[in-house]
């Protein structure tokens, strides 16, 4: 190792960089439209659900369940409607997300101790949502339940109790907020695609210009090559990494709690095994066209896809799992969670930097091999 | 002289094509030694094994008496190459440029060695210039500064002048001329057979093989056979003719053909005497020496 030779390489690498301004220009300002579309279009959180209401008992109680609903921030009400078939219309025209039907006999049922039932219609087409609305009526039924049964037991003069009361906490994102659950498989999304794209296409372009053959018959070494070139594309991603926390905080509220050392040193090994994806695309790509088309494929969708970025990958069946281990975003995710929403150590995610490390040097083997079968063949 | 570099049966392959069929040859030390010959004779993958860009099938090559497969790294520290493509980067401006290569060859204050060479070349009014924008000829000679940076006791130079114009490939030769005063070896290929003329010795290469090797003017005396350039009419029917039934060996260029024979005196009569037989009409003759061209024809074809 010649820290000179790499130091030149790089050098000459950072001055490519800054002179080419679209492609400057892209990988700055890609991550910034990235944390715009990621952080306030793509929004899991369910609130405002619309809601009318087909109130048939025009009691007192009815009304309360019903205020009880629309005063929280979940529910907004639409209005009322007042038959059958204009329960399907509301539905239809998507007047309303969900529609709630209090049967005549349901203040009558509630006092004489006979279990009353109310008719929730949701509109099921968008799953996901309607599972959540489903646990916000749940929630707002079992509140219903608890004031209307004390209520109930105090006109008979008894004192109420309830045997098993939960009272569900959310540790690390208590507002269950998805940007914040989102952030740090941002930040992996973002920096694994700018590295990848970045490195791939740096190193192809010396292949395709023909200016690797000057460098083949410099004294140079392939280790001092690649780190060299590799330098001032982790040095972009890290400033990318930078971006991207500081908008975090200022657009979304989302602090770093744990330490930033921690921070910086763990995605440098990250950023060291998105350059192996980037070294290995270019040593199976021959143009340029190629390298961005197999980086951006290779980059992006496994990190959204298979990184537990959005969907967990708990969930997913088992041959899927196995293939989550393609992308070393879903190494780092974890230790991105553990850093900037548990402000936790070392010891919560020493097995992803070791997972990092071995995922870059199974794919450095990998490029090493078919590069030398590929100089025994020319 | 010494033998700087030592090629002992060297052949290379690519799937079936046998681009280097056995070829042995020593370069001597401050020599300009050509590899010359068509597209595809394999001068290119000659080349490219001397510098340790390919590796050979089988047999030795020795550069400074080391093998060029174990100390490569050691080899290419003394050596300068200069690819047939253009292969410098073009953001970069030319000082740039040289500062790079003299960076990665581990060179200090290269800045004295630039402006030399800059002056050398007559870059020096260029020098901030970015490397896109020079012409043709110019980013040869740029190529050629930055493969002479390190001081390099040999340069290889894979057809420095083609597609460059005529006037900068007469500037280009007389930098290589410099060069070779300051005792810096030089192999080159060259598809120009006038240019192959220039050169020390030559090697004619024709399908991967050296078909002939020497200075140029033993070359074109080892051919013991005199050449008359004759200018007539109806030259296609002439050629047939004389190549026909005569039988002599004709070589056309252009409104000439060359006719390789014997004796003037005894073999010109018979070519006189059947072309006027088809009233083809001479309108000039002479005998001229052989040039390379001339002797590279014959060999090709004798070799079928």
């Amino acid at each position: 190792m010649d820290l000179q030779r790499t130091k030149a390489i790089a050098k000459k690498e950072f001055k490519h960089l800054l002179r080419d301004y679209r492609m400057l220009a892209i990988l700055i300002l890609f991550p910034v439209f990235l944390l715009i579309i990621f952080g306030y279009a793509i929004n899991f959180d369910v609130k405002n659900i619309k809601i009318a209401v087909y109130d048939r008992d025009h009691s007192s109680l009815s009304r309360k369940f019903i205020n009880s609903l629309s005063g929280t921030e979940n529910f907004d009400l639409e209005g009322y409607i007042f038959n059958d078939s204009d329960i399907k219309h509301v539905l239809d025209e998507k007047k309303a997300q969900c529609v709630i039907v209090i049967p005549d006999d349901f203040s009558e049922n509630v006092y004489n101790n006979v279990p009353a039932k109310i008719q929730f219609l949701i509109d099921g087409v968008d799953g996901n949502t309607a599972t959540i609305v489903q646990n916000y009526v749940n929630l707002a039924a079992l509140n219903f339940n608890r004031e209307i049964t004390a209520e109930i037991f105090s006109a008979y003069g008894i004192k109420s109790s309830i045997p098993l009361e939960l009272e569900p906490i959310f540790w690390f994102n208590p507002e269950l907020s998805s940007t914040k659950f989102l952030l740090p498989g941002l930040i992996g999304m973002i920096l694994v695609i700018v590295c990848v794209v970045s490195v791939s296409i740096s190193l192809v372009r010396e292949k395709e210009r023909g200016t690797i053959e000057q460098i083949n018959v410099s004294p140079i070494k392939s280790t001092e090559l690649l780190l060299g070139k590799i330098t001032p594309y982790v040095a972009l991603a890290l400033l990318n990494a930078t971006m991207i926390i500081i908008a975090g905080y200022i657009l979304f509220g989302i602090e770093v709690k744990g330490s930033f050392l921690l921070l910086f040193f763990s995605s440098l090994i990250f950023l060291f095994s998105a350059a192996s994806i980037g070294i290995f695309i270019s040593v199976i790509s021959e143009s340029m066209q190629v390298a961005f088309s197999l980086a951006t494929a290779l980059s992006l969708l496994p990190s959204v896809i298979l990184s537990g970025f959005i969907f967990p990958i708990e969930s997913m069946p088992w041959i899927i799992q196995v293939f989550t281990n393609i992308t070393p975003v879903k190494f780092f995710i974890v230790i991105l969670r553990a850093i900037i929403l548990r402000g936790v150590g070392l010891e919560a995610f020493w097995e992803q930097v070791i997972y990092m490390l071995l995922f870059a040097i199974i794919i450095l083997t990998l490029a090493n091999l078919i590069n030398i079968k590929k100089e025994k063949s020319a | 002289m010494e033998a700087i570099i030592k090629i002992k049966s060297l052949k290379k392959s690519y799937d079936d094509i046998k681009a280097v069929k056995d070829i042995s040859l020593e370069v001597y030390e401050g020599e300009m030694f050509g590899l010359v010959g068509p597209d595809g004779a394999g001068k290119t993958t000659t080349i490219r094994i001397l510098c340790g860009l390919l590796k050979p099938e089988s047999g030795s090559v020795k550069i400074f008496e080391k093998d060029i497969i174990k100390n490569k790294k050691e080899i290419q520290n003394q050596i300068g190459y200069l690819s047939q493509k253009f292969s410098l980067y073009g953001d970069l401006s030319i000082d740039e440029n040289i500062e790079f290569f003299a960076d990665i060859h581990g060179v200090k204050d290269y800045q004295q060695r630039r402006d030399e060479l800059l002056e050398f070349t007559r870059l020096k009014p260029f020098r901030n210039r970015i490397a896109e924008k020079l012409s043709g000829g110019m980013k040869q000679k740029l190529a050629l500064a930055c493969s002479l940076i390190h001081k390099p006791k040999i340069i290889f130079l894979d057809e420095p002048t083609t597609g460059v114009d005529p006037v900068s490939r007469r500037d280009f030769w007389k930098i290589l001329s410099g060069l070779i005063k300051e005792k810096i070896t030089i192999v080159l290929t060259t598809p120009y057979l006038d240019e192959a003329e220039r050169c020390n010795r030559v090697a004619l290469m024709n399908k991967g093989e050296i078909i002939s090797l020497d200075t140029p003017n033993k070359i074109k005396q080892a051919l013991e056979k005199e050449i008359i350039e004759i200018v007539c009419t109806k030259i296609r029917e002439a050629y047939k003719l004389i190549r026909d039934e005569i039988g002599f060996e004709v070589q056309m260029f252009g409104d000439r053909i060359n006719v390789i024979i014997n004796n003037i005196e005894k073999d010109y009569p018979k070519i006189e005497k059947a072309l006027k037989e088809h009233s083809v009409e001479i309108l000039n003759y002479r005998k001229i020496t052989p040039s390379l061209e001339n002797i590279f024809i014959h060999l090709v074809r004798k070799a079928g």
